[in-house]
């Protein structure tokens, strides 16, 4: 309890770990709490093809124990809890987990972020029972099945795009005329031959007995209800920041993610946000990676200016 | 105890099992199953009390239907042959051990 850290670190995603690793390799004296395992975010990616390094590609589990790795090498160590308070009223910062109070001169937070729900009455009860978030881990009980993709970003294109290959039909409903997804992925959604778009609609209610059996479509702008069977709905309409234990004790931006600017520097002195946490133009893992280090620079400047 | 490799001809064993019945559903492509299953051995490791037991879905597609596994990693807590709890998605290990306790 009374030990003091140099540097705390909350979530062990690409950004946390890169944070761990700068870090410990600059000596200090560092810990990262994680709720669950390494990797956050990209344990739920089958093939990451855009972190350099890796040629043929690599699974997001195996990347995040490689950078857990890395960091533990340099003497970086990880408690499996979850951080469910902070108080930075002080110099010295404490952060809560369910057991233990830990001290830190400097924090960084990378809790990332979690899939946003549609925020359907039944949506809750349904998961895992026909409403899913990870196309990669669930898609194979959709052999030859039809199911609906939700949103219309990059996300929503490649879970699309993987479905279709295993399932007989899929279908993307969108709530805009256009998708967001970036260009490569037009080409091959369209060649799929097994993939139809619903455009300016969004599911406004889930039929189901145990499981979901279908969904209802409202057209945004005729204002039209159609019901479509399905055997699944994999929703991947964006994320919600994980930053609610946060909340009053730094300045977060409108939509919930840690205000601060690529300096990682946060409202609270010696307190900074790495990765998917931060309002930033463009999540990604090498951006995560990208801050993890910068947070550790402007640590260092912190410490050596407040030893 | 270590951890029970459940497959459709032995699972009478923890269908009889007088112990309450911890059943792990994964694939080892799955990157959520993977992190909870140290969770797993550790639990079974430190719990004789449990029978502790992981389902590979790929190799027993028989008995992934018989429990309508169609999410993984899918955690099912079971009593006397029936299902208790179930429960998908990635999980801590604090958050399985109330799932027993419960």
């Amino acid at each position: 309890m009374n030990h003091i850290y140099d540097m705390i670190i909350i979530g062990g995603g690409p950004a946390g770990y890169t944070a761990a690793l700068y870090a410990a390799r600059a000596g200090l004296d560092t810990v990262l709490i994680e709720r669950l395992a390494a990797g956050g975010q990209m344990t739920l990616t089958g093939t990451i093809d855009n972190y350099p390094g890796f040629e043929e590609g690599i699974d997001g589990f195996t990347l995040g124990m490689k950078m857990q790795q890395s960091a533990r090498r340099f003497g970086a160590k990880t408690v499996y809890a979850e951080a469910t308070a902070v108080d930075f009223s002080e110099k010295v910062k404490k952060i809560s987990t369910s057991g233990e109070h830990f001290l830190g001169k400097t924090v960084v937070i990378s809790t990332g972020a979690d899939p946003r729900e549609l925020g359907l009455p039944n949506e809750k009860a349904l998961t895992g029972k026909g409403i899913h978030y990870c196309s990669h881990c669930d898609g194979g009980f959709y052999r030859d099945k039809s199911v609906i993709v939700v949103g219309g970003g990059n996300s929503a294109a490649a879970d699309a795009l993987y479905l279709s290959r295993l399932a007989a039909k899929v279908c993307i409903v969108h709530r805009r005329d256009t998708l967001r997804a970036s260009k490569v992925y037009q080409e091959p959604l369209e060649k799929a031959g097994n993939i139809r778009f619903v455009w300016n609609s969004t599911v406004s209610d889930l039929i189901a007995d145990e499981k979901v059996t279908g969904v209802k479509i409202r057209n945004r702008i005729t204002d039209c209800v159609t019901s479509v069977n399905c055997d699944g709905l994999f929703i991947s309409i964006g994320r919600r920041p994980a930053s609610g234990f946060l909340s009053g004790h730094v300045k977060l931006d409108p939509d919930g993610y840690i205000a601060a600017d690529e300096s990682t520097r946060t409202s609270i002195p010696g307190v900074y946000a790495a990765g998917d946490i931060r309002t930033k133009a463009l999540r990604q893992i090498v951006t995560a990676v990208s801050d993890g280090a910068v947070a550790v620079h402007y640590a260092e400047e912190y410490l050596a200016e407040n030893p | 105890m270590s951890v029970f490799s459940v497959n459709k001809n032995n699972f009478h064993s923890a269908e009889t099992s007088e112990k309450l019945v911890l059943l792990d559903f994964y694939a080892d492509w799955c990157g959520p199953c993977r992190m909870v299953s140290p969770f797993i051995d550790e639990i079974a490791e430190e719990n004789p009390q449990y029978f502790v037991g992981k389902i590979n879905v790929d190799q027993e597609p028989e008995l992934a239907q018989t429990f309508g596994v169609s999410s993984i990693p899918m955690l099912v807590v079971m009593k006397h042959g029936k299902i208790v709890l179930q429960s998908s998605g990635a999980k801590s290990k604090a958050e399985i051990l109330a799932m027993l306790e419960e």
